[in-house]
């Protein structure tokens, strides 16, 4: 945790399964999720390898043969400018978009996702900043929307409130007055955690989230930061893009840097400073205090 | 976050520890609405889920802009005691179910608008389209066709449904605007309600009666005073035990119910009503000398069955649940899963139907259906009616009772000005500020619940 970053960097390789377990011991407190707890895997297991994905709109390569890997358990950052492709990464990863090139291997199997519908079923939750939440809604029912339990054609409001609530206290979310309150009522960090639970609920393994910290008080974040770091905990894989270093140091294991969608950078997160981190993602090169952590990054493999 | 700038701070190393964002957890400087929300727990076990609780929680929504009835209720006492001051017959027996069967159209018109605003829509042809359904049933049930008044009312209520399915699919496939094809639709069934009634019977001067007694008795038709008793009481009493038995049921799974105290007030309140309503049309409203007429009017039962069903359908089922959705954000309803084209596509059938059922009410109480009813003017006061009653014109809020509250409304002021001899100047005028208001008080709400 200091700015020296020469050691123990090289050893750091992509696919070295069970690597670091940086976060075993730093999210202490109630492990795991009510019902998603058992399904994850391991911390540290491999989920998911992106083995030289490229994406092309028109003559723009918005991807380019980026190789990443994110294990069970630990919450990665992908960190990058404006423009530098990560936006593009999740949505490839989360079946929006189809690669031009390259392989993804879901815990060591390949695997096509060419639709949401199908990262779903793998267990790939996305939260999108906007988070769609309807607001007229309260929180059992916006978390859910599209999969209500139903008993014959009617709606078992005790089952899903109680799953609610199950989940939602996994995620040590207990600052809302009524589980029965309108989503529009909440506060913009209590709103993510809805958005949160809700994508995690369905057995998730991995889950993906854009700039959840946007927009938030001191206060807010503090409380999603948590969220994110339970689920890891739980067992579960996340993706944070952010561009908030702030945030991206306090919750994150490893970080990937993107830049005019390479992945230059990338490794446990005790390896990256600030001031390294701004300047790979601005340059795409790394000064003398970020090299090693850039050696580890895939330059040149495609 | 305080620092937005990436890079411009070099202490962010020592935050990469889970103690120091625990620390940040417990004594990190909330805000004013987490703290709050941290002394009302209400994920916690409910031991203290009391009266007060429940009433706070109430308080709580009525600011944030979900005022519910309230508004309406209010409103609707200070009207009848403005027009009872006035007018001594207001009050009586029979001018109050005068006043119920005058306003059964209009909460019906307004419960089918209620499906198409909770969707964030309108529609406007519903007033003629369901001219054109009722016209249906009534020319079928008329010599020389004479079908029975069941399939009479059926193909009637499945003209407008169909129409209503032939919009809906012009604004849901081709993506235009729900106002300018149900504008349109307004002006088409016009023309094609003149054209219905004046090729059916070119020599009654654009009008055919209505000759069968069931249609008829729709509105002119009474329960006997006992059946009307009994019919009251097991419907409070069905609604007393459903909601007893989920609130039981709530307390079980060790979820939080309304207080007991709460909803044997809301039975009594339910009880109360229905007590009155029975009072009041069982006295005798018959003309001195004339015949004894007692009883609650047919219509007020049928009404009121609409209002249980479609409420039932909006809060029990996925279908409403959905609509509550698309018209709370219907990008998030179509990233849920959820088919917001089929949805919506059945909004308008249904509004339709329901339009339908409105309209023949209408056509029982003129006792006819004529080439010349004012279709424009009725969907304007059914979308009143919702909007008076508290149903949102931006989607997403509104209920079924609140289309029953606001035709009660519709129909008080057009009957207590009437009483009084305002003239039809007079009376647009005041019920267009009535609207104006409701529309104010709705704005309001919303900006209030959005800030």
């Amino acid at each position: 945790m200091t700015n020296d970053s020469t050691t123990a960097a090289a050893s750091e390789s992509h696919a070295v399964k069970g690597a670091r377990s940086a976060s075993a011991g730093r999210a202490p407190g109630p492990s795991g999720l009510a019902n998603g707890g058992g399904i994850a895997g391991a911390a540290g297991e491999l989920l998911l390898s992106l083995r030289g994905i490229s994406k092309r709109f028109g003559p723009v390569t918005a991807l380019d043969h980026v190789d990443l890997d994110i294990p069970a358990g630990q919450v990665t950052a992908l960190v990058g400018d404006n423009g530098a492709g990560k936006s593009t990464l999740i949505k490839t990863i989360s079946g929006i978009w189809q690669p031009d090139e390259g392989e993804l291997f879901w815990s060591g199997e390949p695997v096509h996702v060419r639709t949401p519908r199908e990262a779903a079923d793998l267990g790939i939750a996305t939260v999108y900043q906007d988070l769609a939440l309807c607001d007229n809604l309260d929180i059992v029912q916006n978390m859910f929307l599209g999969r209500e339990t139903a008993h014959y054609a009617l709606l078992d409001e005790t089952s899903m409130e109680l799953s609610a609530k199950d989940t939602l206290s996994g995620l040590s979310v207990t600052s809302v007055r009524s589980i029965r309150q309108p989503v529009g009522s909440l506060s913009g960090g209590q709103r993510q955690a809805v958005a949160v639970a809700r994508a995690v609920m369905w057995q998730a393994k991995l889950a993906i989230m854009d700039e959840p910290t946007a927009a938030l008080g001191v206060a807010q974040t503090t409380m999603v930061l948590d969220v994110i770091r339970k689920l890891a905990a739980g067992g579960i894989a996340v993706i944070v893009i952010s561009h908030n270093l702030n945030d991206v140091f306090e919750v994150a294991d490893r970080l990937a840097v993107l830049h005019l969608g390479r992945l230059v950078a990338s490794g446990p997160a005790s390896e990256f400073d600030t001031q390294s981190t701004v300047e790979i993602m601005t340059t795409g090169a790394a000064s003398s205090r970020g090299r090693a952590a850039v050696a580890d990054a895939p330059e040149g493999k495609g | 976050m305080a620092v937005d700038e990436p890079g411009s701070g070099a202490s962010v190393m020592v935050t990469a520890g889970g103690e120091v964002s625990e620390l940040a957890v417990t004594t990190g400087p909330l805000d004013q609405r987490d703290a709050e929300a941290l002394e009302h727990d209400l994920l916690a076990p409910p031991a203290d889920a009391g009266l007060l609780t429940y009433v706070s929680a109430w308080i709580a929504r009525v600011r944030s802009g979900d005022s519910g009835v309230l508004p309406v209720l209010v409103g609707l006492v200070v009207i009848v005691i403005l027009f009872q001051t006035q007018s001594s017959v207001f009050l009586s027996a029979g001018n109050l179910a005068n006043l119920l069967e005058q306003g059964a159209p209009f909460v019906m018109l307004g419960m089918a608008e209620v499906f198409v605003l909770l969707l964030g829509e309108i529609d406007l042809s519903i007033g003629y389209s369901g001219a054109v359904g009722a016209a249906v049933t009534v020319i079928l049930a008329y010599p020389p066709i004479n079908f029975g008044w069941a399939l009479a009312i059926a193909a009637g209520l499945a003209t407008t449904a169909g129409i209503g399915f032939l919009q809906g699919q012009l604004i849901t496939r081709l993506r235009l605007p729900s106002f300018v094809v149900t504008l349109a639709g307004l002006l088409f069934w016009e023309g094609f309600l003149i054209w219905l009634i004046n090729n059916q019977s070119p020599s009654n001067g654009g009008s055919i009666r209505i000759l069968d007694p069931v249609l008829h008795n729709i509105i002119y038709g009474t329960i006997s005073p006992a059946v009307g008793w009994i019919a009251m009481a097991v419907g409070v009493a069905i609604f007393g035990v459903l909601t007893a038995r989920r609130d039981q049921r709530r307390r079980a799974s060790g979820l939080i119910a309304p207080p007991i105290g709460f909803t044997l007030l809301k039975v009594a309140g339910m009880a109360a009503a229905g007590i009155v309503l029975v009072v009041v049309c069982n006295i005798n409203r018959g003309v001195h000398g004339g015949f004894a007429i007692r009883g609650v009017p047919w219509v007020v039962p049928i009404v009121l069955g609409f209002v249980v069903a479609w409420t039932f359908l909006l809060n029990r089922t996925r279908f409403g649940r959905y609509i509550y959705a698309i018209g709370g954000n219907s990008e998030a309803a179509r990233r849920a899963g959820i088919n917001v084209r089929r949805i919506r596509l059945q909004a308008f059938t249904l509004a339709g139907l329901t339009a339908a059922a409105g309209m023949i009410i209408y056509a029982s109480r003129l006792g006819s259906m004529s080439s010349d009813v004012d279709g424009g003017q009725i969907v304007l006061y059914a979308v009143a009616a919702a909007v008076i009653g508290g149903a949102s014109l931006f989607g997403g809020r509104g209920k079924m009772v609140h289309a029953l509250l606001g035709g009660i409304v519709i129909a008080t002021i057009y009957n207590g000005m009437g009483l009084l001899d305002f003239s039809a100047a007079v009376q647009y005028m005041v019920t267009a500020l009535v609207l104006l208001a409701a529309v104010t008080v709705d704005a309001l709400s919303r900006r209030g619940r959005v800030a």
